[in-house]
């Protein structure tokens, strides 16, 4: 997977991948982190990503950017992806400096993600929507 | 200038100076100390003043301050009526009684001592100009020290209710599991959203809340900066996967909302707390129905 220290784990749980950020990335980790992800969702057929950032204590425009960039390249690649996990200070950070999350699913925790995912899955609209798989 | 008077009169009445008339003027108000207090109480009642209190009190009052005003012709110095005036304000700013009437009072006091003086020395006109040259800068003094420390005692009042009002904790309730009501009461300026939005954020974590119903009904204005204060807090809870409900906006704070133009569309909002809540209870899932016989209480 990654080569060097492991800054994300990426866990496959059924038809969902878990990645857990567990330090605060730069630029070009995070654009690895994209890559491999991306590469993930086709390789396991993931229907489902959720991405966790609970271990981050800021969030740069960069890193926000890249997240709602990996939601849409997911989306693309048949998957819905799910950000949980954001601490209460880097959530007013990032409203305060204009970086929502645009359109992309939030939720609080692992827990809760799951859960969003399973309740999607339940009403069958998961990976559905004129979505291209690879 | 004191000595410019002196020496401009001083053909009249010999060489009696500011000084030696003081306790002659003292003396004065000490002996029709009585009479002229009632004149003062009878001009406060004709003039409308300080009618939150009862007679006892304007009684006990006018007493003090007479006596005050009388020690600080005597020595000239005001700290003790400062101190006397902090003192009152704090006992009469409670009951209502405004600026206009305090100062309103001491000036009253002011003319009734200076007509008591004109009557004593009406026939001596210099020795008259002598007296009211010591007794006129000592009585400004007094009604500015009275005016300043009833001003300073009404704005330390006023710091101190904002301080309470800024500390008032703005709760963040939970009703139901995963469902908080945060009620917005008062002002809400930069200060103050900034918290309320930390409050919320760090209550949503702790409370694992997926909805939020944020009640204004108890906020007196939202202008522009508000309004985006709560799209901000809107999005951070939504970042944070908790869903806000608006309530209790009123029509004229509707009304401004859109002629300012704040962009609202994401918001869900519903007229009232009521609503909120069954709204919020529809989005958990839950369903609340009323047993047939309420059971007794």
């Amino acid at each position: 997977m990654n080569s060097g220290p492991a800054l994300v784990s990426i866990l496959r749980q059924g038809d969902t991948l878990v990645a857990s950020i567990h330090t605060a990335l730069d630029d070009s980790e995070m654009i690895r982190f994209q890559n491999d992800l991306i590469e993930q969702i086709g390789q396991h057929r993931a229907r489902g990503v959720i991405i966790d950032v609970a271990a981050l204590d800021v969030l740069d425009s960069f890193g926000s950017r890249t997240l709602r960039t990996i939601s849409e390249m997911a989306r693309l690649r048949g998957a819905v992806t799910v950000i949980v996990g954001i601490q209460p200070d880097v959530a007013y950070a990032m409203v305060r400096l204009g970086m929502g999350m645009g359109t992309v699913a939030t939720a609080l925790d692992l827990e809760e993600g799951l859960a969003y995912l399973s309740t999607l899955r339940a009403t069958r609209s998961l990976g559905r929507g004129g979505t291209a798989r690879g | 200038m004191k000595e410019d008077v002196m020496e401009d009169s001083s053909r009249s009445e010999g060489t009696q100076t500011g000084e030696h008339l003081l306790p002659q003027l003292v003396a004065h108000l000490r002996e029709h100390r009585e009479k002229l207090r009632d004149e003062w109480v009878s001009r406060i009642r004709d003039a409308h003043l300080l009618e939150a209190m009862t007679p006892q009190e304007m009684s006990a009052e006018t007493t003090s301050v007479y006596d005050n005003y009388v020690e600080v012709l005597e020595t000239g110095s005001v700290e003790a009526l400062q101190h006397y005036a902090r003192d009152l304000s704090e006992r009469i700013i409670p009951r209502g009684v405004e600026t206009h009437e305090v100062v309103g009072i001491v000036l009253l006091l002011r003319d009734v001592l200076a007509r008591s003086l004109f009557e004593k020395y009406q026939r001596d006109f210099a020795l008259l100009n002598h007296i009211l040259d010591a007794y006129e800068p000592a009585a400004n003094r007094i009604a500015n020290t009275v005016a300043v420390s009833f001003v300073d005692e009404r704005e330390r009042v006023i710091r101190q209710q904002q301080d309470a009002i800024r500390e008032l904790s703005t709760p963040v309730l939970p009703v139901r599991e995963r469902l908080l009501i945060l009620p917005i009461i008062g002002v809400l300026d930069s200060e103050r959203a900034r918290q309320l939005t930390e409050q919320l954020l760090s209550g949503i974590r702790t409370h694992r809340a997926k909805v939020v119903v944020i009640d204004i009904t108890g906020a007196p204005d939202v202008d522009e900066t508000v309004a985006n204060h709560l799209v901000q807090t809107v999005d951070a809870s939504r970042l944070m996967g908790a869903s806000v409900i608006i309530t209790g906006l009123s029509p004229t704070i509707a009304q401004t909302l859109v002629t300012i133009g704040v962009d609202l569309s994401k918001m869900n909002t519903i007229g009232d707390l009521q609503g909120g809540l069954e709204e919020a209870e529809r989005l958990l899932g839950y369903r609340v129905t009323r047993t047939e016989v309420p059971e007794d209480s």
